[in-house]
């Protein structure tokens, strides 16, 4: 290369329009980032719940069989919900908590406005105060609380205990005790006759 | 790289081959000759030991996969299929569970090595940061493969460290759940889940040896550290790697091989939780749950801050923190050995991880918790303010003159290459 024949060597042409090379390169340089970025989306989505996870939206649960005092656990989305039939002194236990002493004064409740206070009528079953239906995950890291069985230990607050990290829950779901920083949550359903819900 | 190469190929297919890919001048340059000071001790090992651990890994791990089925309801049962049916599939499964346990080992002490001599020091600060990137990637992999047996204490620590990324609600509401979702592929964790952690499980080894070749790279620019941290100063000072110190890291190979070789014959499932045999259910949290021994001191790290995000940053700046362990540390001498007050809290804080370690097993309440935030403190204290302030207010004990006279005493004289010619024979 120690004498490069400029005639033959089109990089060693003197550029005489820089200005066209320019946009010929920036306009390659930004058509191949926007392609690359574009694609990183699918690659990105992909991991999200597919169509068939999604699919599985919603489950009828029949309540006539469960007892005051009594507590079932269904799956819903994978998840386990708690409903939970309350006895009149829980009900009355929750509903004499004042909002401002609870951790989280959120309700949590997805078929309520996002700003619900956390009363125990936000909480229970609309009209129908004895039942409690929601998502059994501890909002610390997503243990399972114990107090659905009966001889469960169900916290201080006679709602659940999670084992994993101590937090304690009250009779409408509420954290009592950390480290869970929020309310147990209310998954959306509905009462589609006096003793049938659907969720989700 | 580090020294003029001395390979003369001998053959013809050697002189052929030397011109193309000079893939024999490579070894003989870096692992045959390579100069290596002549006072390495047996700590240095552990970075043979971890290359053959990598390899023990993979090799287990690639034929494991030939028989495990990443699916909900066949990932239990496979992992039994291989205990109990696969020819020789116990013998792989131990080796390759008990072979996790050990390439901790010998990480944490390669490590503490690192930090009590000083091997993160300039002109080494990209090698340590290397290896911290390896000890990341190494706990992401254990975690991961942890994740495949499917027991219940496979489901449940996946769901509760998943479950970590949900604390960023805490700063933008939604954004946790909507993390954590994507993670899941679902809305709990399920077959999506199990499936992504099985194609990165095998992912991440191939990743991870590639970050190996780096770490030996930079680590063969400068060359290696030694115990008196008192840089190589002549060609007395070293000798070459092959065969005095092939001969040094195979006999400890074989004496960590023995240990291995005990756990994996002897006590399989001394390491493990008996929790992690039954099938995992999504509907019953176990009463207990803990993560394999190795994580345990971060685990108390985490249970250690009472607020759910904070738990989680101090969990990630556990192992973060060490990036920045070049330029925390002050002080400019390298071996802690020459340093009279540091070396005390050195090995304070060696006794604070291991019992963080024992804390991370316990049931965090009264003492556990009082204890487990006592060390957490600790530990980040050692880093943030005991690496600073100690390297400014010590003065180091006199280093010897040179490796040599290190080991020779004083019948060497002191370093420096206007000997070399002369030399002490």
């Amino acid at each position: 290369m120690a004498n490069p024949d400029i005639s033959t060597d089109p990089s060693l042409v003197p550029d005489d329009d820089p200005s066209r090379r320019d946009v010929i390169l920036i306009g390659a340089g930004a058509f191949a980032a926007i392609g690359g970025a574009a694609m990183l989306w699918p690659l990105l989505d992909q991991m999200n719940p597919d169509a068939s996870t999604l699919s599985l939206s919603s489950i009828d649960v029949d309540l006539a069989p469960i007892e005051e005092g009594q507590a079932i656990t269904v799956m819903w989305r994978g998840k386990p919900i708690f409903i939970r039939h309350r006895t009149a002194k829980e009900v009355d236990e929750a509903k004499d908590v004042k909002v401002d002493v609870l951790i989280d004064k959120l309700a949590r409740n997805a078929n309520l406005p996002d700003d619900a206070p956390a009363t125990d009528g936000n909480r229970a079953a609309p009209e129908q105060a004895p039942w409690l239906v929601m998502i059994g995950i501890c909002t610390h890291l997503g243990c399972i609380p114990k107090g659905q069985a009966v001889g469960d230990y169900k916290g201080e607050y006679g709602g659940w205990f999670c084992p994993c990290h101590g937090s304690q829950y009250d009779t409408a779901g509420r954290v009592r005790i950390g480290p869970a920083p929020e309310n147990m949550y209310i998954p959306p359903y509905a009462f589609t006759s006096d003793t049938k819900i659907k969720i989700g | 790289m580090g020294h003029p190469s001395t390979y003369e190929p001998s053959t013809g297919v050697e002189r052929w081959l030397d011109s193309r890919l000079p893939v024999p001048r490579m070894m003989h340059d870096q692992f045959m000759v390579f100069p290596t000071p002549r006072n390495l001790n047996y700590w240095w090992t552990f970075g043979g030991i971890l290359t053959f651990m990598l390899a023990i890994q993979i090799v287990t791990g690639i034929v494991l996969a030939m028989h495990y089925q990443p699916t909900v309801d066949g990932a239990f049962d496979s992992v039994e299929k291989i205990m109990r049916d696969v020819n020789w599939g116990w013998l792989l499964r131990y080796a390759h569970a008990i072979g996790a346990s050990m390439f901790f080992v010998a990480v944490y002490i390669h490590t503490f090595r690192g930090l009590y001599y000083g091997s993160y020091k300039a002109p080494r600060e990209v090698l340590w940061i290397l290896g911290v990137i390896i000890l990341f990637l190494m706990i992401a992999t254990a975690f991961m493969g942890y994740s495949l047996v499917w027991g219940q204490m496979s489901f449940w620590a996946v769901t509760v460290i998943t479950n970590l990324f949900s604390s960023l609600d805490a700063v933008i509401p939604g954004l946790g759940t909507t993390l954590v979702q994507w993670i899941w592929g679902g809305f709990a964790v399920g077959e999506p889940t199990l499936n992504r952690l099985f194609a990165l499980h095998y992912l991440f080894p191939f990743v991870i040896a590639g970050v190996v070749i780096l770490h030996i790279w930079a680590l063969h620019i400068p060359g290696s550290n030694n115990p008196t941290g008192v840089e190589v100063k002549s060609a007395k000072d070293t000798i070459p790697f092959h065969p005095y110190y092939t001969i040094k890291d195979g006999y400890a190979l074989v004496l960590f091989c023995i240990l291995f070789g005990a756990l994996l014959f002897y006590a399989p499932n001394f390491l493990g939780h008996p929790d992690n045999y039954i099938p995992a259910n999504p509907l019953q949290t176990p009463p207990h749950i803990v993560p394999e021994w190795y994580f345990l001191p971060f685990y108390a790290i985490l249970r250690a801050i009472p607020s759910k995000l904070f738990g989680v940053i101090a969990l990630i700046a556990s192992i973060g923190i060490l990036v920045f362990v070049p330029w925390l540390d002050t002080s400019r001498i390298r071996s802690v050995s020459y340093r009279p007050i540091f070396k005390w809290f050195f090995w304070l804080f060696v006794i604070c991880c291991i019992a963080l370690g024992y804390l991370g097993s316990q049931a965090p309440d009264g003492w556990y918790l009082f204890f487990g935030r006592l060390c957490t403190a600790y530990y980040f204290g050692f880093f943030l303010l005991i690496m600073p302030i100690v390297g400014f207010i010590e003065g180091p004990k006199k280093l010897p003159g040179s490796i040599t006279q290190s080991v020779l005493g004083s019948k060497a004289p002191p370093g420096g290459s206007q000997q070399h010619a002369g030399g002490a024979q």
